[in-house]
């Protein structure tokens, strides 16, 4: 397949495979279920099949290609892959077709739901692929009105209030993003070209570079609206409702590739768009992340519920990604060891991939004892492993992987991050590295709570059955995933590598040069 | 002056860039076609004809044959060497800009025609009456849109408000459509006076009223002079705040707005989708026109005056978009709801014009202000179908409920997918949410201010004001899509049929189709909207 139909294919085809749904008769929901499982399987091959094409040695983006869109705004269809994008578009596919598969609870109005499923697949795929920032905005909006609706009419009793709220924080967000765009816009001779506007940036464009007060305002507007999606401290107060709110698979879908994008956000757009605003406010990311990580882990401690805890969870993992893409050092103008700062962005990619396989399965887990017992409560839960054996190790592989074990795929990311970040300040890597002893405390503690013990005395104990095979199916998937990307973390590294050590010489250069040109930049240097 | 010279008079060209007015003749076709239509229908119900050929089938006709002729003039003058021409010796102005509007107006009064017959608002007696009403204010609306002369603009201004206030109590045995049309009346006859105050002085300070020349006299007579300190010049103010008051009024912008919630509930949504799309058209047609006329190439004296109406506008754009979505906020009548919505676009459709005045006084350069008209122009076509197909939604379910209450939409996802996922469709691209058509108005509406903002700071708080805006009015839309899609059917509420396969169905689908369509094939209508702005400058 050519590079351009099958980038196009990956963005389109599960909203194209929802129309089909129109036809089918409304009570016909097992047909549906299977109908959708085998688009998102289809996109997932496609995705694979992106990999196997894709060429890890070079670091430049690959299969790009552009039509015009509206030419009057100059603003194009223009998709692309590099090792940034490449790792989450895959992973993209996989959390989709685990958590269609996963769907199987959903009974209300499942056409609806299918098809909203599908359409926010298309917008998450165009998120990753596209390389137009205008582009890039519809398609990050394109993924807003699904959501809305999957977590307010399949989600739990207090759906409309986690639906609406999700909606308003990323709304706004959006809207400062947008003001970010006509800015870059307006100072590029009307480009919206991410590729050429990061050229720009690094004052090898076409244009002269964009002035420092400039990349500080549009940096802060960028990383709002991406800190949002994040979510970081203190924008992250929409996660925990819709998480809680949003049926099971939704959940998965929110956690395993939605808050990526926040991540995605910075590394394609903030950082490379802005290196002196990235630069200026390194220093604040860096404990913003750190603070994340603590907070997120005292905050998942005190928690009774369930999926209330996994979702804490979640800010205190993203955390450490954005500890890895912050630590960049500068002195005097020079970017000190930036082979640390690779290390903490490849750290950082890499804690997503695994946060989003860890997090993936632990909402899966809480889901296949919600749909059993309908209730969250972990101090009524205890003793499931007794009636759950097989269940219960599966869970318990999957929370290690999100605890940082050595050997499942969440130790990676974390340890390398706390490393890259010593480089930054020592102070904050120890901060951040404590972190890990709480993961540890409130995981275990749950998994204590809620597995062991003697017997099951909350509701509905003669619902607890063990997994079905379709559980049991994805379960071992999410195990075997994590297993493996723990032993070889190289899979994941190899295709990612070459692009950041690339991204960060770009910018370290880009710095370097806007330091050596202006004296004002010297003096307001932070110290 | 015998018949011969009569006849050369009439058959040649005046000056240079004026159509003879018999060529002026056959360039007015449309609206011709249209008058003509009126007079069929009133003949035909003298005739009994009406028996036979149901009156609708007479509008329909009269409004597809006056769009197919507009079309036309479209093709024939985007011809490499068509050149723009004044007709009726000055009066009114035939360019791209103007043929963009009357395409507009005219394809619209087509979907507003099948949608009363669809809706059966006008019972066969009084079918006529009510088409020839909204025949008469779309002349007077394309008449608005090509005016060329001040007294044009006064015309025109008059000739679509006066079938509206008619359409607005056309309801006859309701109340509450007589008071709203009362309302309506008074109101639109108070503020045509004070513009008709308005245009007189600045006829008298200018000594011309025609468009072409007021820029030139402006500039003139005010050459070397403070536009603020000068007492002359403060009289032309003076002036252009009044015409301002007509305006605004037609525009329904703060604080002559009052008439508009009222209007919207009281009359039927039919007529209500026709006012607040139609005659909001019209106006901002005009605006741009008078406001670039009199602005003219904004050198010298009229580069202050361009940028006090370019910051005057947005002052009023600013409190408009605010005042109206948060008054939205807290409607429970759906009608109601919607009129404050068109306030709030009315807004955001301001700062366009605001934008492009003010990017005319920081002489940015033709593109820039191209752009600004671009991006109002697409805003309004987006704004046809969206606007229309949520008054046509509330019309479909009014006729099955007896109900307008936002209240009363609970569960109508359960019953009829298509009216709510329509109106679904329908409010998200209101809000400007990507894919939806809305969203790329807003976008280039907000990338004019943007640009705008390099000219004068105010822009900011007016770009700022518009960002917020877009978000508060997500909740008041979000409500109506979460009453629909996310609540059961009450059991003692009434039921509601709406097939996919059935007319209005389609015609649902048609609307929210469009929406959609506008939002992913954007180019088409992006230049055609591009070659209509370069009528101006």
């Amino acid at each position: 397949m050519s590079p351009e139909t099958l980038l196009t294919c990956i963005v389109f085809l599960p909203a194209v495979w929802a129309i089909p749904l129109l036809v089918f008769d409304k009570e016909a929901k097992e047909a549906m279920r299977y109908w959708g499982v085998l688009g998102t399987a289809l996109t997932f091959l496609l995705t694979l099949q992106l990999w196997l094409q894709f060429d890890t040695k070079t670091s430049e983006i690959q299969f790009g290609f552009a039509h015009d869109w509206i030419a009057s705004w100059n603003i194009y269809f223009r998709l692309g892959v590099d090792g940034i994008s490449l790792p989450l578009i895959v992973l993209t596919g996989f959390v989709c077709l685990l958590s269609m598969l996963a769907s199987w609870s959903i009974d209300k109005n499942v056409k609806g739901y299918l098809m909203l499923f599908l359409i926010l697949e298309t917008g998450m795929m165009g998120v990753f692929l596209s390389l137009d920032f205008f582009l890039f905005y519809v398609f990050w909006e394109v993924m807003l009105l699904p959501m809305y609706f999957l977590i307010g009419i399949w989600g739990g009793p207090r759906r409309e209030y986690a639906a609406i709220k999700f909606f308003l924080y990323t709304l706004a967000g959006s809207v400062l993003m947008l003001i970010a765009m006509l800015m870059f816009y307006f100072n590029s001779g009307r480009s919206f070209d991410l590729i050429e506007l990061a050229k720009i940036a690094t004052g090898t464009g076409k244009v002269a570079t964009f002035d420092q007060t400039m990349q500080v305002a549009a940096f802060i507007m960028l990383f709002i609206g991406f800190a949002i999606k994040l979510p970081s401290f203190p924008f992250h107060t929409w996660l925990p409702d819709a998480h809680v709110e949003a049926p099971t698979p939704i959940s998965m879908i929110l956690a395993g590739v939605l808050l990526k994008m926040g991540g995605y956000g910075i590394i394609r757009i903030a950082f490379p768009l802005c290196p002196y605003g990235a630069q200026y406010a390194a220093y604040f990311l860096v404990g913003l992340g750190v603070f994340s990580i603590i907070y997120g882990a005292f905050a998942a401690m005190a928690q009774t519920d369930f999926k209330r805890l996994v979702a804490y969870s979640s800010v205190s993992h993203m955390g450490y990604v954005l500890v890895g893409i912050a630590v960049w050092k500068i002195v005097d103008g020079k970017t000190i060891n930036r082979d640390y700062w690779t290390m903490g962005l490849n750290a950082a990619m890499f804690q997503m991939l695994a946060h989003g396989i860890s997090s993936t399965g632990m909402f899966f887990m809480v889901g296949v004892l919600y749909d059993r017992v309908h209730h969250r409560d972990i101090n009524k839960f205890g003793g499931i492993a007794q009636v759950m054996p097989h269940y219960a190790g599966l869970a318990a592989v999957i929370f290690f992987a999100g605890l940082g074990l050595p050997g499942l795929c969440g130790f990676v990311g974390e340890v390398l991050s706390v490393l890259a970040c010593w480089n930054f300040s020592p102070l904050l890597a120890i901060i951040s590295a404590s972190g890990v002893i709480l993961t540890a405390g409130y995981i275990l503690w749950t998994l204590q709570r809620v597995y062991l013990g003697p017997e099951y005395k909350g509701p509905h104990p003669e619902a607890l059955v063990e997994a079905n095979s379709r559980e049991l199916a994805i379960g071992y998937t999410l195990v075997v995933t994590a297993i493996l990307f723990g032993v070889l973390p190289n899979l994941l590294f190899s295709p990612m590598q070459g692009s950041i050590e690339a991204l960060t010489q770009s910018l370290a250069t880009a710095y370097e040069t806007l330091y050596s040109a202006a004296p004002a930049v010297q003096a307001a240097q932070l110290p | 002056m015998d018949f011969q010279a009569l006849l050369q008079q009439f058959l040649s060209k005046g000056v240079a860039h004026q159509a003879s007015t018999f060529d002026s003749l056959w360039i007015f076709l449309p609206e011709l076609v249209l008058s003509s239509s009126i007079i069929l229908m009133l003949l035909a119900r003298l005739t009994n004809v009406d028996r036979t050929i149901p009156t609708h089938w007479i509008a329909l006709l009269g409004g597809m044959s006056s769009f197919m002729i507009v079309l036309y003039q479209f093709w024939q003058i985007s011809l490499p060497d068509a050149i723009p021409v004044q007709i009726f010796t000055g009066l009114a102005m035939h360019d791209p800009f103007s043929i963009f509007f009357r395409g507009f107006l005219t394809f619209f009064l087509v979907f507003v025609i099948v949608l009363t017959v669809l809706t059966g608002i006008p019972d066969d007696e009084d079918a006529p009456d009510f088409y020839s009403l909204l025949s008469g204010a779309v002349i007077g609306m394309m008449l608005m849109s090509s005016a060329n002369h001040l007294l044009m603009l006064f015309l025109g201004i008059e000739m679509a408000s006066v079938p509206s206030y008619a359409l607005t109590g056309f309801l006859k045995g309701r109340r509450q459509s007589s008071e709203a049309a009362l309302k309506f009346v008074v109101y639109g006859a108070g503020a045509a006076g004070v513009m008709l105050f308005g245009i007189s002085l600045l006829a008298g300070l200018l000594g011309t009223a025609e468009f072409p020349q007021l820029a030139s006299r402006f500039q003139a007579v005010f050459a070397g002079r403070e536009v603020m300190q000068d007492p002359a010049a403060r009289c032309v103010l003076l002036a252009l705040l009044m015409i301002a008051v007509g305006f605004a009024f037609k525009l329904s912008a703060v604080p002559f707005h009052f008439w508009c919630p009222d209007a919207f509930q009281g009359a039927s949504a039919e007529v209500g989708g026709f006012l607040s799309i139609g005659s909001k058209a019209a106006a901002f047609a005009l605006l741009v026109r008078f406001t670039l006329s009199l602005t003219g190439d904004s050198t010298g004296a009229s580069q202050g005056l361009a940028l006090t109406c370019g910051l005057g506008l947005g002052f009023l754009a600013t409190l408009t978009a605010t005042f109206g979505n948060l008054a939205a906020y807290s409607q429970r009548n759906m009608k109601r709801m919607l009129a404050y919505s068109t306030i709030a676009h009315a807004g955001y459709m301001l700062m366009a014009v605001s934008a492009l005045l003010v990017l005319q006084s920081g002489n940015a350069g033709p593109d820039a202000a191209y752009r600004a008209i671009q991006g109002l122009l697409y805003y309004l076509c987006v704004y046809l179908f969206m606007n229309l197909g949520a008054f046509a939604i509330v019309a479909f379910i009014r006729n099955q409920t007896f109900s307008e209450e936002i209240e009363d939409y609970k569960g109508l996802s359960h019953q009829a997918p298509v009216l709510a996922i329509g109106m679904a469709i329908c409010l998200f691209s209101l809000v400007g949410i990507p894919p939806l058509g809305g969203f790329y108005g807003k976008a280039f509406i907000f990338a004019a201010l943007f640009d705008a903002t390099r000219v004068h700071w105010f822009m900011w708080v007016v770009l700022v004001a518009g960002g917020v805006n877009t978000v508060i009015s997500l909740f008041y839309y979000l409500r109506v899509a979460k009453y629909m899609c996310m609540y059961e059917r009450p059991a003692d509420a009434p039921a509601v049929a709406m097939p996919s396969n059935s007319s209005p169905g389609m015609y649902v689908m048609l609307l929210s189709g469009m929406v959609v369509f506008l939002g992913i094939i954007i180019n088409p209508l992006a230049n055609v909207a591009l070659r209509a702005a370069h009528a101006f400058l």
